[in-house]
């Protein structure tokens, strides 16, 4: 009985103790209208923002042919927008000391030397269902994390390798960007009038396997290209269509232009050369059980005559897919499946000189990325690894950055590349594998 | 003996459900409907302070646009554009609201012109940081738990909820001091299954904008860590007439300023 009691004791209980009074919040009871407060926000005539960061990393072993630095910069970025009636002015620009490239000069299309433009653009709506962005841009689309099929839009491998932050894998491209919006379908049309190369790895920064001279090569020998340069000639055209089938997206890609980097060779100059590229694309990406998945192909038809020329890159096949979800808690992981098949590979094999070496028809590239988020999300470690079994080679990306304050993060990392042979994708960058550390202030 | 315990345990029961005017499940749609779905549509300025245990300091500051896709209090759409901390200044974070499946999710990198799906995380996971999770700031789906009125005095409805999923939640109860006359809550406890308190909202400011009573300020705290975060909602506004079209990939890229400023 007595436990009874206790029993219903402890039922009650805590009834009387919610009954407490609880205080009724500010304006309840006394419902006032809101007195809007002004905006006291902006006292520039222009939005201002940027970052200031000193990087510093170097290599883990020797390499012979670069510096033992990898990266050792000081950087300013100053983005500007201003907003006039039916148009915004955009100019973000990077002021660098950067003194493990010896030269100085500045070269906008190559990001060489103190100043890196990176974006300097008018976008505007001419039409109800028409954006248009002119001038200097960062594009992006498909559906891969760190991989690309459809997006043919430059890319800074060497920002990538030596450990910048992610965003500068991407270079700007000088194009004009048509969106149409019809309802459910829409249309970009991005026309590059200036052949817009990737910053491949040339040997100034980072080392590389030359095959042509059959040995590794860097800052001593960097590549020399005849990079096409003709405005309106040597023009770029990227098209996609897209629209949305509930909560699936799906897109239709094509480019016509030239292979980002080289893939090429003059026979008489050496020169490296960007043979022309079409790429004919599709992507779909929506939810699957817990997470998102995606799938995107690509068919790369390369210059003319390519399939029986040893100098030029063949047609590929390309595809991607790749599943991302979350984990646990403030922990996500993503894998990812890459295939790139070389086409009409007898013809490749047999044009082939004695003695070359010859890549396997097909390359396959497993990614996993792994994410976790710790003390209110100011801590993050990053994991990003690249496996191909074909090349038996690969690279891992470590990365973890804290925030001490709003505006103020720590950030170190690694690029570690490995792989057993001297040539393949991956292998050939061994001796780059590097750690590095950031300081960042954002204003 | 076992009579007397039976009677004894129904009127328990009984009491602590004192026969109301309204229904439970009408009151809790209304909190939802107050909380959530007021207007068409709504857009506020939020300001987020985040506390931590040893006092310090984080901010958040972003414009939030809200639609209802009807009049049912189900799908909505949510564009989030971030003004602070700079490193995500212009970032934007757009969510649909899906009452039989898990939210679709966006996040726009703007350095990338990157527009990202992100996988439907868990909804009690922090939002951007601070202690409150999406599901507070999109709402927690009315029937994901069962609700009792276990009390009703001149000012509240007192609502206990426990979860039908518990293993999908931290907490094994929760407890809204839902305001009568506006049907705001006011209070709500997250208690876990020791009976503890681990969580508490509170509405700290209430104001009448645009015919609606409005929470502007509101703190969520974390018993466990001792952290907090404080919101604070400006420049709201209902039934702007904000269109459909602007929870889209090309308002991703490109921000409707019209309905930011």
């Amino acid at each position: 009985m007595a436990k009874a009691v206790a029993g219903i004791l402890l039922l009650i209980l805590p009834h009387i103790l919610w009954a407490q009074e609880i205080e009724l919040p500010a304006g309840l009871g006394n419902l006032s209208t809101m007195i809007q407060e002004a905006d006291e926000d902006y006292t520039l005539p222009f939005d201002l923002s940027g970052f200031l960061e000193s990087r510093i990393g170097r290599r883990l072993q020797n390499d012979a042919h670069e510096k033992g630095i990898s990266i050792g910069e000081i950087r300013l970025q100053i983005g500007v927008e201003k907003e006039f009636d039916s148009l915004t002015f955009n100019f973000v620009s990077d002021f660098i000391y950067d003194p493990v490239l010896n030269k100085h000069s500045v070269d906008l299309e190559t990001g060489q030397g103190y100043v890196d433009i990176r974006e300097a653009n008018i976008t505007f709506s001419p039409l109800e269902f028409m954006d248009v962005k002119v001038g200097r841009q960062v594009l992006t689309w498909g559906t891969g994390d760190l991989v690309f099929i459809n997006d043919l839009f430059p890319k800074d491998w060497n920002s990538f390798f030596i450990g910048r932050d992610d965003e500068y894998l991407k270079a700007p491209s000088d194009a004009i960007k048509t969106g149409f919006f019809f309802g459910n379908y829409n249309l970009d049309i991005i026309y590059t009038p200036r052949f817009d190369a990737d910053r491949f790895i040339d040997g100034s920064r980072i080392s590389f396997f030359d095959r042509a001279g059959g040995d590794l090569s860097g800052r001593e020998n960097p590549v020399v290209t005849d990079r096409p340069d003709r405005w309106f000639g040597d023009d770029e055209l990227a098209l996609r269509f897209y629209r949305s089938f509930g909560a699936y997206e799906t897109a239709l890609y094509y480019y016509n232009g030239f292979w980002k980097s080289p893939a090429g060779q003059d026979i008489t100059t050496g020169q490296a050369l960007f043979p022309r590229l079409q790429v004919f694309g599709a992507t779909v990406r929506g939810p699957l059980s817990r997470g998102i998945a995606s799938v995107e192909a690509g068919y790369y038809k390369s210059a003319d005559g390519a399939a029986s020329n040893p100098l030029v890159r063949n047609d590929e096949f390309r595809l991607l897919v790749g599943y991302e979800q979350e984990i646990a808690t403030e922990f996500t992981g993503s894998v990812q499946y890459y295939l790139e098949r070389k086409l009409d590979y007898d013809q490749y094999l047999a044009s082939l000189p004695n003695g070359a070496i010859i890549d396997r028809q097909n390359r396959h590239l497993f990614m996993i990325r792994l994410t976790k988020l710790l003390r209110q999300q100011d801590l993050r470690l990053s994991l990003f690894n690249f496996y191909s079994p074909s090349d038996r080679d690969g690279y891992l990306r470590l990365n973890i950055s804290y925030k001490i304050r709003d505006n103020i993060k720590v950030e170190v990392g690694g690029n570690i590349f490995y792989g057993q042979k001297d040539y393949s994708f991956f292998g050939q960058l061994k001796d780059n594998s590097n750690i590095f550390t950031a300081l960042r202030y954002d204003f | 003996m076992k009579n007397i315990l039976k009677t004894l345990l129904v009127m328990s029961f009984l009491w602590s459900v004192p026969a109301s005017a309204m229904d439970v499940m009408d009151v809790v749609k209304q909190a939802n409907h107050v909380s959530y779905y007021k207007g068409n549509d709504g857009r506020a300025k939020v300001n987020m302070r985040i506390i931590d245990a040893q006092g310090r300091e984080r901010v958040r500051e972003f414009i939030i646009l809200r639609r209802n896709d009807d009049d049912t209090d189900g799908k909505q759409k949510f564009y989030v554009y971030f003004n602070k901390p700079a490193d995500v200044k212009k970032m934007v974070f757009m969510v649909v609201k899906n009452m039989d499946r898990g939210d679709d999710r966006w996040l726009y990198l703007p350095g990338l012109d990157l527009v990202k799906r992100i996988a439907a995380s868990d909804e009690r996971t922090s939002f951007v940081g601070s202690h409150f999770f999406y599901e507070d700031v999109s709402g927690r789906g009315i029937l994901e738990d069962t609700h009792v009125m276990v009390e009703e005095n001149d000012t509240y409805y007192i609502v206990e909820s426990t979860p039908k999923d518990p293993q999908s939640v931290e907490f094994t109860s929760f407890r809204s001091w839902i305001h009568k006359a506006t049907f705001l809550p006011i209070k709500t406890e997250y208690y876990d299954n020791q009976g503890q308190k681990i969580r508490s909202y509170t509405a700290l400011k209430v104001e009448m904008i645009g015919g609606y009573p409005t929470v502007t300020a509101a703190s969520m705290e974390d018993h466990q860590t001792g952290g907090k975060t404080l919101m604070n909602y400006s420049a709201v506004r209902y039934n702007v007439g904000l269109p459909d079209k602007i929870f889209s990939e090309r308002y991703l890229r490109k921000a409707p300023r019209k309905y930011l400023r």
